[in-house]
């Protein structure tokens, strides 16, 4: 157990210094800052708008569809590439470290991202009365549902040696897993209900361009209007391990091919 | 020390090594030489843990390598054939995980990195990124992971593979030295190479292992013929194959037009290839010939059998290797 907590910590420090070394990072950093300070801008720039984050984590949300896969193509694929993966896995080490690592590493790059996000925070604070509670359950959800995006895009990463097939297949089903809304109303009963269960995030209607930005639907919803639901916490923590356990397999599964 | 009973490797529905059962006692130093897919690679992988065989066992220090994978593990330095390194790290940070990967605390990696640098000579290099680094030097930080936490097992899949020739002078030497002080298992399609550095040969082809023994026992059952090259200058060509076949210890004498040859008898020199009765001294018979006929000797030196002669001998001829 010591060794197997040890074996994360170094890999995750591994990827944090090479998160730092090269300029994806810092890449996926500044987009995110620069579209977030949009929303957030647009959402509280009208005379008489709500002093809240709601505008920005719509908008983060949404484009973490993009940069959290940013974030995670190259943990897995380069390994594959470089053939360093033949060494960490002919090392003393078990796949589901390698992948907890690698999480960690992302999740924290992730934390670091979000906390850039306070200034607006601050601005809001300076500016006008926020409520405190919304914009605490705001980050809590926006934690949660990075989590669950970047183990996703890790299976990605896992499954080829691209990174840029990585990036396009973890966006791909983070978007699929987005907007599934398009698909649950055109079903009815409880297939509706189920197929909108797997709603990660807030979707937008193709009819209405004024819905984009929004955060309504999926698990997410909830968060921005400042409640805690035990199902919405469990859905995102399901996912993540979810995908997580699948990253696990196809390593293993490297080793049978 | 390192065991494999009918191991067997398909991937998919193509045999990449087909029941190899080999025994390699602590402290040998052995060769897998093979040509391109002979398996070589593939035996490795299953070795160092990396891919389960299909049928069959393999062990290392008695750990199976499926069953007790990370304990077999923590008694292997592996390199594999394509050097892989993280080249957005230096040198030592690069060491440095690794070395923890394979579970050394940082006091013992701090009291073994500068030996390991010194011994693969990277002093100057230490806090060089590796994406700067030459293939050669790339070469030397695979081999300094490989040996960093004093594995008793090392295994090193081919490798002096595209490096320079004075590098890879070095590197069979610094190969060498090592082999004291571990269980050594190297693959090369090199026959010179692996002769000078290993004890023991195992030839593997498609799959199979077809000859198990010392390197010289080796070239001694496969060579079947004593062959020389010879250029002259003076006579015509046919006075040179005449005198030749006269003697008796001679197999056959033909004209060479291999592109060295040519180069020769630019000079206007002629050149044949001799091939002669094993144990014959075909050099010497051949030059007292050439010199009692008074003609000009200008190169003569045996020479070694080639690799796919080699394997054209081991994969037609059975009872070899018996």
């Amino acid at each position: 157990m010591r060794t197997a907590l040890l074996n994360i910590r170094y890999i995750a420090l591994k990827e944090i210094r090479i998160y730092f070394s090269t300029p994806m990072a810092y890449i996926v950093a500044a987009a995110f800052l620069a579209i977030t300070g949009f929303f957030f801008v647009a959402s509280v720039s009208d005379a008489f708008s709500e002093a809240n984050v709601r505008g920005f984590a719509a908008g983060a949300i949404f484009f973490m569809i993009f940069l959290s896969p940013a974030l995670t193509m190259r943990l897995l694929s380069e390994e594959q590439k470089l053939g360093t993966l033949e060494l960490l896995l002919t090392s003393p080490l078990r796949e589901i470290e390698v992948v907890l690592g690698k999480f960690i590493a992302a999740f924290a790059m992730l934390t670091i991202m979000l906390a850039g996000t306070l200034y607006y925070v601050v601005v809001l604070f300076v500016y006008g009365v926020p409520d405190l509670g919304p914009i605490l359950t705001g980050y809590l959800g926006l934690l949660l549902y990075g989590a669950a995006t970047l183990a996703v895009g890790l299976l990605a990463s896992a499954v080829t040696p691209n990174q840029l097939v990585a990036l396009v297949v973890g966006a791909g089903i983070l978007t699929a897993f987005t907007v599934i809304d398009f698909v649950s109303q055109r079903v009815t009963g409880i297939a509706a209900q189920v197929v909108d269960g797997f709603q990660l995030g807030s979707s937008f209607s193709t009819s209405d361009p004024r819905s984009f930005g929004l955060a309504e639907g999926g698990h997410f919803a909830d968060f921005a209007r400042g409640i805690v639901s035990a199902g919405d916490i469990a859905y995102y923590i399901s996912v993540t391990v979810v995908f997580l356990f699948l990253t696990v397999m196809a390593l293993e599964i490297r080793r049978w091919r | 020390m390192i065991k494999l009973e009918h191991m067997t490797k398909m991937y998919g529905d193509f045999p990449a090594v087909i029941d190899v059962s080999v025994d390699i006692q602590k402290g040998e130093i052995v060769g897998f030489l093979g040509p391109n897919g002979a398996g070589k690679t593939t035996t490795m992988r299953v070795l160092t843990g990396f891919t389960p065989p299909t049928e069959g066992t393999a062990s290392i220090a008695g750990y199976d390598v499926v069953d007790h994978s990370l304990e077999a593990r923590r008694h292997i330095g592996y390199l594999p054939e394509t050097v892989p390194l993280y080249l957005d790290m230096t040198v030592t940070d690069y060491l440095v995980f690794m070395g923890r990967i394979r579970g050394m605390n940082d006091e013992r990696i701090k009291k073994r990195l500068p030996e390991v640098i010194d011994r693969v000579k990277l002093g100057d290099y230490q806090f060089t990124h590796i994406q700067k680094l030459s293939k050669g030097y790339r070469q030397r930080v695979g081999i300094a992971q490989a040996i960093l936490h004093e594995p008793e097992v090392l295994v090193l899949d081919e490798p002096t593979i595209g490096i320079d020739p004075i590098q890879v002078v070095e590197t069979r030497s610094l190969i060498s030295e090592l082999a004291g002080d571990h269980t050594l298992i190297l693959s090369s399609h090199i026959l010179p190479e692996v002769s000078a550095i290993c004890k023991r040969v195992l030839v593997i082809h498609d799959g199979r292992i077809v000859a198990d023994d010392e390197p010289r026992n080796l070239s001694d059952k496969l060579q079947h013929t004593e062959r020389v090259q010879l250029a002259v200058r003076g006579p015509e060509s046919r006075e040179v194959v005449a005198a030749l076949r006269a003697l008796p210890i001679v197999i056959d004498v033909r004209n060479d037009n291999s592109a060295e040859a040519r180069r020769v008898s630019m000079d206007g020199a002629l050149t044949f290839i001799v091939d002669a009765k094993p144990g014959a001294r075909a050099v010497e018979t051949v030059a007292k010939t050439v010199v009692s006929k008074g003609w000009g000797l200008v190169n003569l030196h045996p020479l070694p059998m080639t690799l796919e002669e080699i394997f054209l001998q081991l994969t037609t001829k059975e009872d070899l290797g018996n």
